[in-house]
């Protein structure tokens, strides 16, 4: 095997290593571009006290809310959370730790915790109650607060192709979250629709670069829609 | 009259201009899109990674992997790019998107907008929003000027917590256009049969009136 083969060919093989109280990373928008049967395997594990930090929590039965379920997560950080009764639930029951954070935010401190980066100042928050507690600093007469970036042991993303080496393309808006996300984990693990060879997927054309990203499995995805709509033909 | 939400969209279609990078938010400033006048160009971003919005698909366009900021199906409109999320926001927190339209549920006549939490009612979360009025170079709120209630939604000093400081330049609701600026709200347009006296009432905040204030119009 060559010592760039990402690929794993179990969910066991592609989530082996994580326990209890690790941090997960995780790419998607919604329903859109989720590593869904990372997060089922995730489920099938039983693995607690995980901090998730992602753009949403899924919905009830899908995405990241399965892991409400048996109650394996502690904290979330995301922008948005408004589509899970569970996690409602949860929340006010104090069983949930949630820490919203601007989506903006959210992007860059994925980007900035895999690039090295501890923290990095912006206006995004400031004079809200996100700032709380936050150093402010001003520029240029503009007030700005200081947030710190995110890594995780695990960062789990959705890709449309990977060649063996783990370079990823993603497909339309089901980029999202996933770029930034593969570059905060430890070990990142890439679930992607197809797999082809080094060398087929053009160089110039690669989203994550393979040093990005540990292993590599191929799933199946359901691809649920959260809100169909559409036009008359 | 006080205006409905496609005649609130109807007018705040009248700020764009030609070439425009205009990011809406969801309800009523979605349906701005639905009257771009005619003769110019815009493109919509959407803050999960596609600068480009185009109408929703058909049912054999539908595709799992194209949605909106909304969560809904979309298609991308010709001379679309796509992005991720970080990009999405490098050009919103870097002024490259020229307006941004968004509910509230107050602002302040010092610009300050509250748009995403009620106190002891569920939080869902402010997703883009507060990125979005720290970074457009222009943003405009689109709300009722009064509750249910009749309590007034334009105020001295916002009683919520906050999305954003100082950033709202203009509002538009169903009965007035108004101007943010030097700590006040400065009536600009009344809807049409709506007098002056019902939106000073109507106003908690600093209002400042000069001269006739003209009746919109709608085209």
């Amino acid at each position: 095997m060559s010592g760039f083969d990402k690929v794993v060919t179990s969910y066991a093989d592609a989530m082996a290593g994580l326990k209890d109280g690790d941090t997960i990373i995780a790419g998607g928008f919604g329903l859109c571009g989720i590593p869904e049967g990372l997060i089922a395997e995730i489920k099938r594990m039983g693995t607690t006290d995980l901090t998730v930090v992602s753009n949403n929590c899924g919905v009830d039965d899908f995405g990241l809310g399965v892991l409400l379920q048996d109650k394996q997560i502690k904290k979330v950080i995301a922008s948005y959370v408004g589509e899970n009764a569970l996690f409602e639930k949860q929340l006010l029951d104090g069983e949930l730790e949630v820490e919203l954070t601007p989506q903006g935010t959210l992007a860059e401190k994925m980007r900035a915790g895999g690039a090295g980066i501890p923290a990095f100042y912006t206006a995004t928050g400031y004079g809200t109650p996100v700032a709380e507690g936050k150093e402010v600093k001003e520029f240029d007469g503009r007030p700005y607060i200081l947030e710190e970036s995110v890594t995780g042991e695990f960062a789990i993303v959705k890709a449309w192709k990977a060649d063996r080496y783990g370079n990823l393309v993603f497909r339309h808006t089901a980029m999202n979250f996933n770029p930034m996300a593969a570059t905060a984990g430890k070990i990142t693990v890439a679930e992607v629709e197809e797999i082809v060879e080094p060398g087929e997927l053009e160089p110039s054309q690669i989203h994550t670069p393979g040093i990005y990203v540990n292993r590599v499995i191929k799933g199946n995805f359901e691809k649920r829609i959260e809100r169909v709509t559409t036009r008359k033909a | 009259m006080s205006l409905n939400r496609e005649q609130i969209a109807q007018r705040v279609a009248k700020e764009l201009a030609d070439g425009y990078y205009v990011n809406l938010g969801i309800g009523i400033p979605t349906l701005v899109a639905n009257y771009v006048p005619e003769g110019i160009e815009v493109m919509l971003q959407s803050e999960n990674g596609l600068l480009g919005m185009g109408p929703y698909p058909t049912e054999d366009e539908l595709d799992a992997d194209m949605i909106n900021a909304g969560k809904e199906t979309v298609t991308a409109a010709k001379g679309a790019a796509i992005f991720n999320s970080a990009d999405s926001f490098a050009m919103i927190r870097g002024g490259h998107v020229d307006l941004t339209v968004l509910g509230a549920f107050e602002v302040d006549q010092h610009g300050n907008i509250a748009s995403w939490m009620i106190p002891k009612k569920l939080i869902k979360g402010m997703g883009g929003a507060m990125d979005l009025v720290a970074g457009a170079k222009n943003i405009i709120v689109t709300m009722t000027h009064a509750s249910k209630h009749g309590d007034s939604k334009l105020l001295e000093e916002c009683s919520l917590p906050l999305t954003g400081v100082n950033c709202v330049k203009k509002i538009v609701t169903d009965l007035a256009v108004l101007e943010v600026k030097d700590g006040a709200f400065h009536l600009l347009e009344r809807a049409p049969g709506v007098s002056v006296d019902e939106i000073i009432s109507k106003t908690a905040g600093k209002l400042i009136v000069e001269g006739d204030v003209p009746e919109m119009s709608f085209d």
